[in-house]
């Protein structure tokens, strides 16, 4: 591609919209199904294990099955050094990291730093973000989680 | 030397929903300013004379990157606005985007009007989704009154990869690939989003442009020391009283943001910049924050007395490790060495060789890494070395 070109090329927009896609695809969801995959991957003429490259390279993304909230736990350093919820959380939902309630209602994940190092200990849940918990508050915060 | 509010002067003071608060405290002044008093070239002098330099960490001159990009051949240019605040210990762009979206897009306006961009984009990265709607509003209602007139701006988001806070990364994240570092050059003036010129600016480095083109270029570097002009926004976590973000300028001690503001008490060690920043001892509380000695990103995280640094040092390779892109060699395989020989440190399994493997690999990685974070992954380790060795030497293991 020449720098001096014209418009972006045809091919390269209709790339550019993968990601939105897949992020799309992911929030109504809650994965990315391979036949999912393997459809989009046709319609923008790409192969499938390019699609397969961005869903498993982003940590948001899941190609496989996640429950219906995913719970995020921050371990990163400001967060670390405070209590870091695990075993609280573990206790509540009784699964670990990497894990998914039987029931299908969590996904349990440990992630890097989300920015709320000001309110550490800090977790996510889907896309919401608690800080300053206390053990406590858990059972009230999940409880609005089906 | 109290708090000096720029960049945060909005925050707290307006109403982020409602674009007619930000309009009523000078909002829009500037990019009406630019674009009817100063040619591009004029308001990039003004730029370039203010002595702003980036304040994603890498500190490169602001009105020299806009120079580069307006001047490199081609008219379909692009800005983008690095949102993606992924650097462990920092939060305040997530701090100003709630508390002050206006001056962030006419910051981008002004930045695009400058090098001739028609379209600008925002990457804001997934933890911050909470964040899309009120930016969104934003957007819209400065786009309702006219105020982004030619020029369209457009939020992508993140899908949650530390490395998209690297400007070739994120860019390739935009353009719909796996966030991978590229290799350089060409750098984002000559080439950068779609192979086109490209500005890439950190939240905070925008936020300080329509400050500039109100006040002038004087009023802005007479603030700060000789290579660092302004003030920079920092954000204080770990064992403090009171984390948040602060406002200082340039050149201000450490001391000041750490026991003065954020109220911290017997501190052992401080890292200064995230994952990958300095480790400095406490004795070093007095050295002046500013990109002649350490800033980063801002990233200021406190350890008190009860620390295990070894530890600390582990943690951080191992969030390296994981957020390594794996395309480069030293970067994808030394992280994960490193947290292996941490590993046995931390276990009190040390051997003697093992310190000298982690210098070693320490100076291969910075070398031939192929962007920052891998150059910069070892950094922690180099420190902790040289200012903690006794605390590795009391993990080698005894027969």
């Amino acid at each position: 591609m020449n720098s001096t070109a014209g418009d972006i090329s045809a091919e390269a927009k209709k790339r550019g919209k993968l990601l939105v896609l897949l992020e799309q695809a992911q929030d109504k969801l809650g994965c990315l199904p391979k036949e999912f995959m393997a459809r989009l991957a046709a319609s923008l003429g790409l192969s499938i294990s390019e699609v397969y490259g961005l869903a498993t390279f982003y940590s948001f993304l899941s190609p496989g099955p996640s429950g219906r909230n995913v719970i995020r736990v921050c371990k990163s350093l400001p967060c670390y050094l405070k209590d870091l919820l695990i075993e609280s959380v573990k206790r509540e939902i009784g699964v670990g990291p990497g894990e998914t309630t039987s029931d299908g209602r969590f996904s349990f994940e440990l992630t890097n730093c989300i920015g709320a190092c000001d309110q550490a200990p800090a977790m996510m849940v889907n896309h919401d973000v608690y800080g300053g918990l206390t053990p406590e508050e858990l059972p009230r915060i999940l409880e609005r989680y089906k | 030397m109290p708090e000096k509010r720029i960049v945060l002067r909005n925050c707290g003071v307006l109403d982020p929903k409602d674009i007619s608060t930000y309009l009523e405290k000078d909002g829009f002044k500037a990019w009406q300013k630019a674009r009817t008093e100063l040619s591009p070239e004029q308001l990039i002098a003004e730029i370039k004379a203010s002595g702003l330099r980036g304040r994603g960490g890498a500190g490169f001159p602001c009105g020299l990157k806009w120079e580069l990009t307006s001047k490199a051949p081609g008219d379909e240019k692009y800005v983008v606005c690095n949102a993606d605040e992924g650097e462990v210990g920092t939060f305040k762009d997530r701090y100003i985007l709630e508390n002050d979206p206006f001056t962030l897009i006419e910051g981008l306006a002004i930045a695009g009007y400058a090098i001739g961009a028609r379209k600008g984009y925002i990457y804001l990265r997934a933890e911050y989704h909470y964040l899309l709607d009120l930016l969104t509003g934003a957007i819209n209602q400065a786009r309702d009154r006219g105020l982004l007139e030619q020029f369209d701006i457009e939020i992508r988001q993140g899908a949650g990869a530390y490395i998209c806070g690297e400007e070739s990364a994120l860019m390739d994240s935009i353009e719909g690939k796996r966030g991978e570092a590229r290799y350089k050059p060409p750098f984002p003036p000559s080439r950068g989003l779609w192979q086109r010129p490209t500005v890439i600016n950190n939240v905070e480095t925008l936020m300080n442009i329509p400050q500039i083109i109100l006040n002038g270029c004087n009023w802005f570097s007479q603030m700060g020391t000789e290579r660092s002009k302004g003030t920079k926004v920092f954000s204080v976590s770990g064992d403090v009283q009171r984390p948040a973000v602060y406002e200082l300028v340039m050149g201000s001690p450490l001391r000041e943001l750490v026991e003065g503001l954020a109220r911290a008490k017997a501190g052992r060690f401080i890292q200064i910049g995230g994952a990958t920043g300095r480790i400095v001892p406490y004795e070093m509380i007095d050295t002046p924050m500013d990109f002649e000695h350490i800033l980063g990103a801002g990233s200021i995280i406190v350890f008190d007395q009860s620390r295990d640094i070894v530890d600390i040092v582990r943690r951080t390779m191992e969030f390296l490790a994981e957020e390594s892109c794996g395309k480069c060699t030293p970067c994808r395989q030394g992280t994960r060495v490193m947290v292996g020989i941490l590993d046995k440190f931390a276990h009190g399994q040390g051997e003697e060789r093992d310190i000298r493997s982690l210098e070693e690999l320490s100076s291969a990685m910075m070398l031939s890494s192929l962007c920052g974070l891998g150059q910069a992954a070892p950094i922690p380790v180099v420190d902790s070395l040289q200012r903690f060795r006794s605390d590795y030497e009391a993990r080698i293991r005894k027969n």
